[in-house]
């Protein structure tokens, strides 16, 4: 059925395949994706920078190998955007802020060598909320991405340019980075595959950072399949990255088998909480429903400290982000306010000027978290529940293989909607955030739709470094369902 | 009344690491501005540290040296302040869990042997440079060379009863970092540099008076002129009534006085907090051994053995052990010629000297420690004087080559033939009779005369004591 979408609306091991087997080529395929950018993106906003150039550049390059017959690795060709976080040498990375609107990277990130190293079609830089605040795009200082399902509505965030582009065609597949549920989050609320790894199993160094101890980078694709693939490509350890960990990286491809006898499935009473959509449990709880029949063994699990991982995140997170974004000082790189009369009004000029509103909010609830005299009670208390919330996850995964849960308690909202209410907005991040805190791999792929035709997202979390399981779960399911082969009407 | 002095010092000394602390970027004095930096010393977005091990090897070495407990759970922690050499916003330091803590140190003040606790060594990063345009107050540059350079601090507790007494422990430190190779603590470089905390209390009291910190110093006179300042400024305010003022205050050179800095004192918030880029620093037992094992023999041991060992007078064993250097060089001498009274005298006097004419250091001698007690060996056998081997020293400095050949080339071998001996004594008692009068009327002074008169005669190379009897033979018989 999917060979007859088109192009940019395949997933990126069946454009491989069909590469490789001539009955495509990699300009074409290329082309074909900076066409959809060119029709859709006014209205969708996906990227802040195309690179245009670069790709088709690539793009050619890969079809004269492909004619010469080399080996080539499995993402060579591949359209593929980058969330405007991650570094990219000699391109624009702005992480959708004033302040670093000017910024071009002198050197690539360890992700992005990676990547170049597969020879990806390089598409451009992702729309996303401001240093990865945010939950739905509204955030980004060069104006909201939009989600192609419903473009009144919000992609999620923040890695929304990420997840509206994969769901959209204006790329095969993405980057994006996870701090409290930025990938899985708006890859339910558009309908595609988002997952962040292990914290420790892809290296950090060039991401810019948002908070240092939760941020992980991960993919955004079309399907299960494709997710494997470029977690092949991107993880492993990295000597520039003290925090990445040095453990064997399995070939992820290998997990995709469809088949879940006798696995334990845990499903956590607390996530199933009032205030839920009644659409999105229905969803989630028909998809235990379809696991349980196919052979997975069902079980109900407790992670007592759920309800404080919230407002534990909202102290962690915002306390290193303060301390993460007081580089941005208009001394080095980025924008500088033209107008000061001495050092202390360019900080004040240059950082009032360049940052926006949710960002300073972060940097003012991190540097109070931080003060002498709050940090006992703030950022130490806040360490140790993040203790009790890993040790909920360490206990429960003696008795279960993976957990399963909504990814988020409602479907897209409407842009606007929780603008003015901070608070309800970091409440849809509830269930994503628990992972960050105990470094987990998580996964969000979509299990079914709203009536007014809105994806919904299931999320699967594993053990530490066991990716593979999860991936192997959602292959299972997504090969049961159809929802990975909607897409959207634009 | 009568005020007793207490001063703690903070020493700071950059380590001399290969790389940077946290990059692999060169660590190295000077270079043109900006040479010496990359993406991670500029604090670029999305970069982060990784730690250079050899700078806790460092520090543990320092640590250990300076009888310190090891924590063997450490991390680094972020300091934070806005300042435009500061590149991230923050320092990555240590606080709460430093590489070492609760040591001492002992040190010589006027033949007294004082004790000097040790607070804690923690390692961090260094910062760049601001530098003020002159004339211009629109513009402030910043040179990140040396932003990244590994930093220990070194916290003293406030056990120092005097300005002299502080800087005889601050050379004390310098004296053991040299030895351990660890820094070059090059003051005008501003690689070796100290705060001071001093205050006053009546003689007696337990509780410390109102304290104030002296920062950034780098020359020995300066702090002794800056410490000995505040000694009396604040002896002056407690006398009047008065309160000193706990504050920091910086040394004008120019006119010898400390000046409050101007404007705030407000108290910085840092906050700390454990830095997320890096793993906490494990360090096991086998670490510790493996740095125990690698220390070398520290001044003060060196020279009490010195003494011992080689019979030395004190004075010279402190000149003799200055630096490692020129304590090996020493004592390779002393071994080889087996004489250490006459290797401590080339040593320190007329090698020390020829090398300072020549702009060298023992570092980089032309002549060898084996090459020296080649020299000595043959002052020793009688093959040369010692009036003919300083200038054969000076040859040795100047050329590089070895005694031997030098005395070879220019025939400066020692004779001690007789019958030749007595032909040149025979000439000068013949050339002058007025002075053969004076010595044999009892003014045996005049030997010296003749003395002189016949190695003139003998250019030096007739054996002295040879002379010496054989002319007193001569002069008394008749």
């Amino acid at each position: 059925m999917s060979t007859e979408l088109p192009l940019y609306h395949r997933p990126a091991h069946e454009l491989s395949a069909a590469l490789r087997r001539g009955e495509i080529g990699t300009v074409e395929l290329a082309r074909a994706v900076f066409e959809r950018i060119r029709a859709v993106d006014e209205k969708l906003h996906t990227y802040l920078t195309v690179t245009e150039t670069i790709g088709m550049e690539t793009a050619a390059e890969v079809d004269r190998l492909l004619n010469r017959g080399e080996p080539l690795p499995p993402l060579a060709g591949i359209p593929i955007g980058i969330k405007d976080v991650i570094c990219t040498r000699g391109i624009r990375t702005t992480c959708a802020s004033k302040i670093l609107e000017p910024f071009v990277s002198p050197y690539d990130a360890t992700v992005m060598r990676k990547l170049h190293l597969q020879r990806i079609v390089l598409t451009g830089k992702l729309n996303m909320d401001e240093f990865a605040m945010g939950s739905s795009n509204e955030n980004s200082a060069f104006g909201p991405c939009r989600n192609p399902w419903d473009t009144d509505r919000v992609p999620g965030g923040s890695s929304g340019g990420s997840a509206a582009a994969v769901a959209a065609g204006t790329a095969i597949a993405a980057l994006g980075s996870d701090t409290g549920g930025s990938i899985r989050q708006p890859a339910a609320f558009c309908g595609v595959v988002g997952m962040k790894p292990t914290y420790g199993r892809v290296s950090r160094f060039g991401l810019v950072a948002f908070a240092s101890s939760l941020d992980q980078i991960g993919p955004l694709t079309k399907d299960v399949t494709d997710c494997a693939l470029i977690l092949n490509a991107i993880c492993g350890h990295d000597r520039y990255d003290s925090t990445s960990a040095d453990v064997p990286v399995p070939d992820f491809t290998e997990f995709l088998i469809p088949e879940v006898r006798g696995l334990r499935i845990g499903i956590p009473q607390e996530y199933f909480i009032e205030g839920i959509h009644p659409e999105v449990e229905t969803a989630v709880r028909r998809a235990i429903e379809q696991l349980s029949e196919m052979g997975a063994q069902i079980e109900e699990i407790s992670l007592p400290h759920t309800e404080y991982a919230v407002a534990t995140y909202y102290i962690i997170a915002p306390a290193e982000a303060s301390s993460n974004l007081a580089r941005y000082d208009g001394v080095r790189y980025g924008y500088r306010t033209p107008n000061a009369e001495d050092l202390i009004e360019m900080y004040r000029k240059t950082r009032g000027e360049g940052f926006g509103p949710e960002v300073k909010r972060r940097i003012m609830i991190g540097t109070y978290a931080l003060s002498s005299g709050y940090y006992d009670a703030y950022y130490l208390k806040a360490q140790k529940v993040r203790t009790l919330i890993k040790q909920d996850f360490d206990r429960a995964f003696e008795a279960v293989d993976v957990i399963l849960t909504p990814v988020t308690p409602t479907p897209a909202f409407r842009l606007g909607e929780l603008v003015d209410d901070p608070l309800q907005m970091y409440l849809s991040d509830i269930f994503t955030i628990p992972a960050n805190l105990a470094g987990l791999p998580g996964i969000s792929l979509p299990c079914g739709q709203t009536r007014e035709g809105l994806p919904i997202g299931m999320q699967l979390l594993g053990k530490p470094f066991d990716e593979g399981t999860i991936l192997r779960v959602a292959y299972a399911f997504e090969q049961a369902n159809p929802y990975h082969r909607l897409r959207p009407a634009l | 009344m009568e005020f007793e002095v207490v001063i703690g010092l903070e020493i700071h000394a950059e380590l001399k690491t290969r790389g940077k602390l946290f990059t692999w970027t060169a660590n190295e004095f000077g270079g043109e501005p900006n040479t010496r930096i990359d993406v991670i010393t500029l604090g670029m977005p999305g970069v982060l540290p990784v730690l250079n091990r050899k700078a806790v090897d460092y520090t543990l070495a320092a640590g250990l040296a300076m009888n310190c407990k090891i924590n063997r759970y450490s991390r680094f922690d972020r300091k934070h302040y806005f300042y435009p050499d500061l590149p991230k916003g923050y320092q990555i330091s240590q606080k709460d869990y430093p590489l070492c803590y609760d040591g001492w140190i002992e040190f010589d003040v006027n033949g007294e042997v004082r004790r000097c606790r040790i607070n804690r060594i923690h390692l961090e990063e260094d910062a760049g440079k601001s530098i003020h345009a002159e004339g211009r107050d629109d513009v402030t540059w910043v040179d990140f060379n040396r932003c990244g350079v590994p930093l220990i601090e070194i916290v003293s507790e406030p056990d120092l009863r005097s300005p002299e007494e502080a800087i005889a422990y601050w050379r004390a430190v310098k004296e053991i970092l040299e030895y351990l190779d660890v820094s070059d603590c090059n003051m005008e470089e501003g690689s070796f540099r100290c705060d001071a905390n001093i205050s006053l209390r009546p003689r007696g009291s337990q509780e410390f008076g109102i304290r104030t910190e002296l920062k950034n110093m780098n020359s020995f006179r300066f702090v002794q002129q800056a410490l000995e300042y505040e000694v009396k400024r604040q002896a002056e305010i407690l006398r009047s009534g008065g309160q000193v003022v706990q504050e920091t205050r910086l040394f004008d050179v120019e006119r010898g006085v400390t000046r409050g800095m101007r404007g705030k004192e407000e108290a910085s918030d840092y906050r700390y907090f454990p830095e997320p880029d890096l793993v906490p620093i494990e360090i096991d037992e086998e670490w510790i051994e493996r740095i125990r094992r690698s220390l070398p023999e520290l001044p003060r041991a060196k020279r009490l053995r010195f003494m011992e060992q080689y019979g030395l007078p004190e004075q010279d064993v402190i000149v003799l052990t200055g630096t490692r250097a020129l304590a090996d060089y020493y004592e390779a001498v002393a071994q080889s010629c087996g004489d250490p009274k006459a290797a401590a005298n080339w040593v320190m006097g007329d090698l020390i000297g020829f090398l300072r004419e020549a702009g060298r250091s023992i570092e980089d001698s032309p002549v060898g420690p084996e090459a020296l007690a080649e020299m000595i060996r043959m002052i020793q056998d009688g093959t040369i004087s010692g009036r003919i081997a300083k200038e054969v020293l000076e040859q040795m400095v100047a050329t590089g080559k070895s005694a031997t050949q030098i005395v070879e080339e220019k025939g400066l071998r020692q004779i001690s033939d007789v019958t030749q001996i007595e032909a040149w004594i025979d000439q000068v008692i013949a050339e002058n009779p007025a002075q053969v009068e004076q010595y044999r009327s009892g003014k045996t002074k005049v030997l010296g005369y003749f003395v002189g008169q016949v190695m003139r005669l003998s250019r030096g190379k007739a054996n002295p004591q040879q002379v010496n009897a054989l002319l007193r033979k001569k002069l008394d018989q008749q």
